[in-house]
């Protein structure tokens, strides 16, 4: 064996863990550790692997329901869709990486969280991404935007799932921690679903896929668990290579092995502190144990240590377990596959982690110790001081305006409100042939074959109301997503979270956390829609400046029948225009204040829960007896803006509508104020009064405001023309506007 | 008719393509295993899309030499039908089976939308139920989708009639803004001087059921199996 170094506490330290963590190694191990084993600590403990900042305060969001088949804590969350057909989803962040490499943070993250679904026997068949960068005038936010959706496009094209939805947007607050996060989601037979445990003793344990490298090494826990600083740089080695083409013949050979009963005992895929994590948290679930011979590691290069071989985050390799009798299917199918499949070693009943190297044990670790015993931080939370200053109510000191057209315009052609269309068409949304509603509309809707069942898919997340409040954000979030699926005519079947916030050793960001944490496990309750899964993302910042809290929200909801889908665009002229839920919203955390008057101030106006849930059941409801046309929900830029969404976003061009509003008060707050619990529903005219009863009797307000039809859209206010805007440039300048922007 | 699909590492429409032939015609389907030396039984043989081999050197220039593509050889020889779709379309003309390559796109880009196409021609097995002239709109989906080739090439093309769909706008007019990519002449799809061999860029596979919202790709699928039908009555 090469001389390792000596493991001393400072080392320890230098591994990122604390001294009081180090003392809780040697005490779980009863001695000094190996330097391998300070490896294996370092990462298990790390943030990003062992959520001990977070994990007291997951355990308050509701993680069950009548549909739920699996929950938190494996690979992938599992909801029932019916005829013995599950949907598998979660969502995850790959933030730092994408920031310091952001072509191959991208795309690894892609590849990471496909592993995650087909690892439990699922094909995965659409995914979603939600991404946060800096405001353009930052010098790498062009390049930083045009490398991650490159990555992305270059991953997920070219293994084949479409990318079928998702949300960019733009703030000062990312400029030095950029956000991505990334959801897949995959079907399976119920009876195929596949967990993470190595069962069996005696079993053989093998290795498939790519080759050990060193990249990637403290990946997990010196990337993703500290904050940036000017030597971010330096750590650009520790971001993974993707490869597409390989993660592709791995996800063929997996679900070919898995398609025989019996053949996989458990599997799971070696992502953040690979190998380490794979051996520690199979064994841990199984409680048994298991020996690695790490002479039968692949590996892509010569002289790695033990260290490196059990820390290396290459992309593309799962752990697998089988039986002696169905090892040599596994080889069989893999080698069909062109993949190394490498027996490199044993399940014990030992429940430890025993490795060895050239015959010595470098190694030997109980497996429960690292993952159960984990440390847990009850971190100190605190309301910032200056949050009430945030709530300063009225905009007051700025002047009302007398004609909304040139703010629409504005607002329709602005960087975080204008079209996706740029970014969407360089991920291929169509692959598998099931996107039945594309990237634009409120959720994207993709066809399960074989069956009349659709899945409706939508992430959301304004980070700006979350930063003004954080528990009033996160709910808001929750709302809006169930809104959206809503709007798709769909029911929400469960939620995964990508929780991006700051240096959680800061108690200002732990109480946004904990606030947030609140919001959504009160909105899930109410709006049944359990969290399957997900990620928290911390240390968000960079020379001590945080983001924004982002709890990104992505929500997978049903239709019994795909004809159900709705999309939000106006479909025919002289079809009636109905507001369900109040005219009402406020300039509080709006786009508006934000974008023209450079104010992020005020409280988001707050939801109610119930009245949401009602409003939700009454879109799906109207939908059933054939009354909506189209239904889109209020959201940034207020009324206004919804209804040019209405008019414009049509894949067949521009459908205008004369719209009357009442109300009294400011004007640019009954156009551009947000509200939740807003939908715009179109219908034909005939349909007027059994729209209306159906709304009273679910106590949802319902406001006739205009007629779809026509070039343009004109809204006229109190006797006037507020809004006239022909909507053929309209819609020109919106498509073009983000290309523009990075154009720049 | 039974519909032969070849299975590159890295194909990935194969399904799509699968389901069309079996769930949507109605007809007999198979996956061709790219390792194979031959297959027996098949009227169609459809290389569709993806990424064969990870298209990391030149789109399809690894896929010609899967042993399968011999015997995809002998079977256009023979006067079997061969269509490919986007990937397979690359990997046809890297193989020799169409003339002319597939380079970059112009923009640079991946791009995924739907695109109009213009018929050029009728009288081949591929387009035998739709009329010249009609313009049909399909989706894209690719980054390495310009066509090329050198001029004498192309002129010849154009005097065997080899060019059966060019990108045009919704009027069937063939502009530089209608086209995706960059290709010559407005090429998205070409023949074999005989006939029986198409390479095509969008993807029929991809809207050929109406609740995708467009079955307009049915019509290429129907034609197969018409001329397919016609051959064979005029065999008996």
């Amino acid at each position: 064996m090469t001389s390792e170094p000596q493991v001393t506490r400072e080392l320890a330290l230098a591994h990122g863990m604390t001294a009081e963590e180090y003392d809780r190694a040697v005490a779980a191990l009863g001695r000094t550790p190996s330097y391998t084993e300070l490896g294996i600590f370092s990462v298990m403990w790390s943030e990003h692997c062992s959520y001990k900042s977070s994990r007291i305060h997951l355990k308050r969001l509701p993680t069950e329901g009548p549909r739920l088949i699996q929950g938190p804590g494996e690979n992938a969350g599992v909801v029932e869709i019916g005829d013995g057909i599950v949907a598998v989803f979660k969502m995850e962040s790959h933030n730092h990486p994408s920031y310091v490499e952001p072509y191959q943070g991208a795309a690894t993250g892609v590849g990471g969280i496909l592993r995650d679904i087909f690892t439990m026997g699922a094909r995965p068949i659409a995914s979603l991404n939600s991404l946060r960068f800096g405001s353009l005038d930052h010098p790498r936010t062009r390049y930083l935007v045009g490398g991650v959706v490159s990555g992305i496009a270059g991953y997920g094209n070219s293994i084949g799932v479409p990318t079928v939805g998702g949300e960019i947007y733009f703030h000062p607050s990312y400029n030095g921690n950029i956000l991505v996060n990334v959801f897949s989601l995959g079907i399976a037979r119920r009876d195929k679903i596949h967990r993470g445990t190595a069962g069996g003793p005696g079993n053989p344990v093998i290795y498939v896929g790519s080759k050990t490298g060193r990249d990637g090494i403290h990946g997990a826990s010196l990337l993703a668990s500290s904050e940036f600083d000017a030597a971010s740089e330096t750590k650009r080695p520790t971001v993974q290579v993707g490869d597409p083409f390989t993660e592709k013949l791995l996800l063929e050979a997996c679900l070919e092995v898995m398609k025989s009963p019996g053949v996989v005992v458990g599997i799971q895929d070696m992502g953040a502190a690979g190998l380490t994590c794979s051996t520690v948290e199979m064994a841990a679930r199984a409680g048994t144990g298991m020996e690695i011979d790490l002479d039968r590691v692949p590996l892509r290069e010569e002289g790695m240590t033990p260290y490196e071989i059990m820390l290396s985050e290459s992309q593309e390799r799962m752990l697998l377990v089988a039986t002696p009798q169905t090892e040599r299917r596994v080889r069989e199918v893999f080698e069909k596959w062109d993949l190394d499949a490498s027996i490199i070693g044993r399940v014990t009943d030992t429940g430890r982690v025993r490795v060895t190297s050239r015959g010595q044990v470098v190694a030997d670790t109980p497996a429960r110790a690292l993952v159960d015993d984990a440390p847990r931080y009850k971190r100190p939370s605190a309301r910032p001081p200056w949050q009430d200053g945030l709530a300063e109510p009225a905009p007051g000191s700025i002047k009302d305006i007398s004609n909304g057209t040139k703010a629409l315009v504005a607002l329709s052609t602005s960087l975080n409100l204008c079209s996706r269309e740029e970014v969407y068409t360089e991920y291929d949304h169509m692959v598998r042939s099931n996107t039945v509603v594309r990237p634009g509309s409120d959720a994207a809707i993709i066809r399960l074959k074989g069956t009349r069942y659709a899945l409706a898919l939508t992430v959301d997340c304004n980070a700006r109301h979350c930063y003004l409040d954080p528990m009033e954000g996160a709910r808001l979030a929750v709302a809006e997503a169930a809104r959206n699926l809503a709007c798709a005519g769909a029911v929400p079947l469960g939620t995964t979270d990508c929780l991006n916030f700051g240096n959680p050793e800061k108690p200002e960001v732990m109480w946004q956390f904990e606030q947030s944490i609140d919001g959504i496990a009160a909105a899930c309750r109410a709006l049944d829609t359990p969290i399957v899964g997900g990620n928290v993302s911390f240390y968000n910042e960079t020379e001590g400046k945080g983001i924004h809290p982002t709890p990104t929200i992505a929500m997978v909801g049903f239709l019994v029948d795909v004809k159900g889908a709705i999309t939000q665009w106006f479909k025919r002229e002289g079809d009636l225009v109905f507001l369900l839920g109040d005219a009402h919203g406020s300039l509080g955390g709006s786009e508006y204040l934000a974008l023209l008057h450079q104010r992020e101030s005020g409280r988001p106006q707050g939801v109610d829960l119930e009245r949401e849930r009602a409003l939700h059941d009454l879109v799906r409801g109207a939908r059933d007896t054939g009354l909506v046309a189209s239904a889109h929900d209020c959201s940034e830029g207020g009324l206004a803006f919804a209804l040019l969404e209405c008019c414009i976003t049509g894949p067949q061009g521009a459908v205008g509508a004369e719209i009357k509003l009442e109300g009294k008060g400011r004007l640019d707050e009954l156009l551009f104020g947000e509200a939740p619990t807003r939908v715009i529903v179109s219908a034909p005219a005939e349909c007027r009064a059994r729209l209306e009863q159906m709304a009273h009797t679910a106590s949802v307000p319902v406001s006739l405001i205009g007629r779809a039809g026509g070039p343009r859209l004109s809204i006229t206010a109190g006797g006037g023309t507020v809004v006239d805007l022909e909507l053929a440039p309209a819609r020109t300048a919106w498509r073009a506007a983000l290309a523009g922007h990075l154009k720049g | 008719m039974k519909f032969g699909i070849v299975v590159f590492p890295g194909s990935n429409c194969d399904h799509d393509v699968y389901h069309v032939a079996k769930h949507v015609l109605g007809h007999e389907a198979a996956f061709l295993w790219h390792k194979d030396t031959s297959f027996a039984g098949i009227d169609c043989v459809v290389l569709p899309g993806g990424f064969a081999h990870g298209d990391y050197l030149r789109a399809g220039a690894i896929a010609r030499f899967s042993p399968i593509m011999k015997a995809v050889e002998a079977f256009a020889a023979r006067g079997g039908l061969v269509f490919g779709i986007c990937n397979g379309f690359q990997v046809l003309s890297e193989a020799g089976l169409l003339p002319g390559a597939l380079m970059c796109n112009a923009g640079l880009k991946y791009v995924c939308r739907d695109v109009f196409l213009r018929v050029e021609r009728q009288d081949t097995p591929f387009t035998a139920r739709i009329k010249q002239g009609t313009v049909l709109k399909l989706p894209v989906g690719h980054g390495e989708g310009c066509y090329y080739a050198p001029e004498e090439i192309l002129k010849e093309l154009e005097e065997k009639r080899q060019v059966v769909f060019r990108y045009c706008d919704a009027g069937g007019q063939v502009t530089a803004d209608s086209n995706p990519n960059g290709s010559l002449r407005g090429i998205a799809g070409v023949c074999n001087a005989r006939g029986n061999v198409l390479g095509l860029m969008p993807h029929p596979d991809r809207c050929a059921e109406e609740v995708l919202g467009n079955a307009q790709g049915r019509r290429l699928f129907d034609s197969i199996v018409y001329a397919w039908e016609l051959a064979r009555r005029q065999r008996i």
